[in-house]
């Protein structure tokens, strides 16, 4: 017992590394929840009060830029306003005079919350947004985040009192379900870690045939992410003869390296969804 | 006194060059993301002792850490250098440099050619064990080389500007 205290005391300067290693090791490779509970949220406090000081002077200089943005928003919205009044067309005399059901009103199922990106990183193999919208504004796990050109972001995974954690599209564990446009066949967005442009879209089946250039928007499948959103385009297409599946490789329509404000999306029959899909396997 | 104060202020200026500005700008190219933050191990003077540039490495790796959001990775990588750091100065430095405790690493004190074996060995084995560490989680040979390669190629060269701009040089007698 003696010896093996001495031996330490001899050498505490390797023992000291040896244990700053394996502490890293350890919170390196347990990261995922873990470490979220433990020190998430104080991390998130310190690096998000941070980034937000910074984010102010970042926010001076791109104001111009992110003034153009809102004016071409507010036009869109404003067209899509001029749209929904449309007339109730009273030349057509319906058969049925009884009927009286109003088709006007419509059960609401998404619903918008902007948000102010006070972080943001694209250059690492697992990256993540840091937005200035917290559980106190209404913001709840796996919403969807959707830029103001209406492309996709990413999806919350952590929330604290003011601030939000988002795993961005360019994370290797994202996994976005979408379709092609042209043929509406369904597969999933991912992403190789490669460059940040740069999606794939795995598991399209070959019965579809893409061409370069074809738009990939959401998927009706997705339980966060409202249907016909943009992704991007079909830059290139990877065939693979021993498999089923094509896989397109695509070009992001998302600009990730300036993002400035996104949107929130949240379904409101989330859980409901979810639910139902959990069922029935006792059933069967 | 006058040495931890400019040793904090190196800190704090470090990680704010490496978070507001390395991080930020967009990628050169896939391989390429600059690292400057370890400059402060290479910079601490001679007389530091081993057990304090080994938890200087892992102060400053961690706080890198807090803002990548990759808990331990950095933190991993800087305290093994900071380990390191004292043997790698004993094979290049002769008896009477090293006997000047309170002097720092720079051209000036240990000439050109040990200074830039000491940056090159000091940034490829950072380099090296952030890229396996990352590697280790998703792989692929000819990234990892790549990656190490160029990376390193490319601290080395802020490395150099940051000592011929500060001209770091004077310290010469």
């Amino acid at each position: 017992m003696k010896n093996i205290i001495g031996f330490i005391r001899q050498n505490y300067t390797f023992f000291s590394f040896l244990i700053l290693q394996i502490v890293s090791l350890v919170m390196l490779s347990s990261y995922s929840k873990s470490h979220q509970t433990f020190f998430g949220n104080w991390n998130n406090a310190v690096a998000g009060t941070v980034n937000s000081k910074y984010n102010e002077w970042a926010y001076f200089f791109n104001l111009k830029a992110t003034n153009a943005k809102l004016v071409a928003e507010n036009a869109a919205l404003r067209n899509e306003l001029a749209q929904n009044f449309v007339a109730y067309d009273t030349s057509i005399k319906s058969g049925t005079l009884i009927l009286r059901k109003d088709s006007l009103e419509k059960i609401r199922k998404f619903f918008y919350y902007p948000a102010k990106v006070v972080g943001n990183s694209f250059t690492l193999q697992k990256n993540y947004i840091t937005i200035e919208r917290g559980a106190l504004q209404g913001v709840k796990k796996d919403m969807a985040v959707i830029s103001p050109d209406g492309s996709i972001v990413g999806v919350v995974i952590e929330v604290n009192d003011n601030y939000s954690k988002i795993m961005s599209l360019l994370h290797r564990n994202s996994k976005v379900s979408a379709m092609l446009k042209r043929d509406r066949i369904a597969g999933s967005i991912e992403w190789d870690g490669m460059s940040p442009d740069i999606l794939t879209l795995k598991n399209i089946s070959k019965s579809a045939s893409p061409k370069i250039g074809d738009t990939v928007l959401t998927s009706p499948y997705s339980s966060s992410f409202p249907a016909q959103l943009m992704i991007g385009r079909v830059s290139s297409i990877v065939k693979d003869p021993s498999s089923n599946f094509l896989t397109l490789n695509i070009k992001s329509a998302t600009n990730f390296y300036n993002l400035e404000f996104v949107y929130l999306v949240q379904n409101k029959r989330m859980d409901a969804q979810a639910d139902i899909e959990q069922k029935g396997e006792g059933n069967e | 006194m006058n040495n931890i104060l400019k040793n904090s202020a190196r800190f704090i200026l470090l990680l704010l060059i490496q978070i507001i500005i390395l991080n930020e700008i967009p990628p050169i190219h896939q391989f390429i993301t600059p690292y400057l933050y370890f400059i402060f191990i290479l910079w601490l003077p001679f007389g530091t002792s081993r057990i304090a540039t080994t938890l200087l490495g892992f102060a400053i790796g961690y706080s890198l850490d807090m803002f990548t959001n990759t808990p331990g990775l950095h933190a991993a990588a800087a305290s093994l250098i900071g380990y390191l750091r004292p043997t790698i100065l004993n094979i290049l430095l002769a008896q009477e440099v090293s006997e000047e405790l309170s002097k720092e690493p720079s051209i000036g004190t240990m000439g050109w050619g040990p200074f830039m074996i000491y940056i090159f060995s000091i940034t490829f084995i950072h380099h090296f064990y952030l890229v396996l560490l990352e590697w280790l989680q998703f792989g692929d040979f000819g990234y990892f080389i790549g990656k190490v390669f160029f990376t390193s190629i490319m601290s080395m060269l802020l490395i150099l500007l940051a000592e011929l701009l500060l001209n770091r040089r004077k310290l010469k007698r």
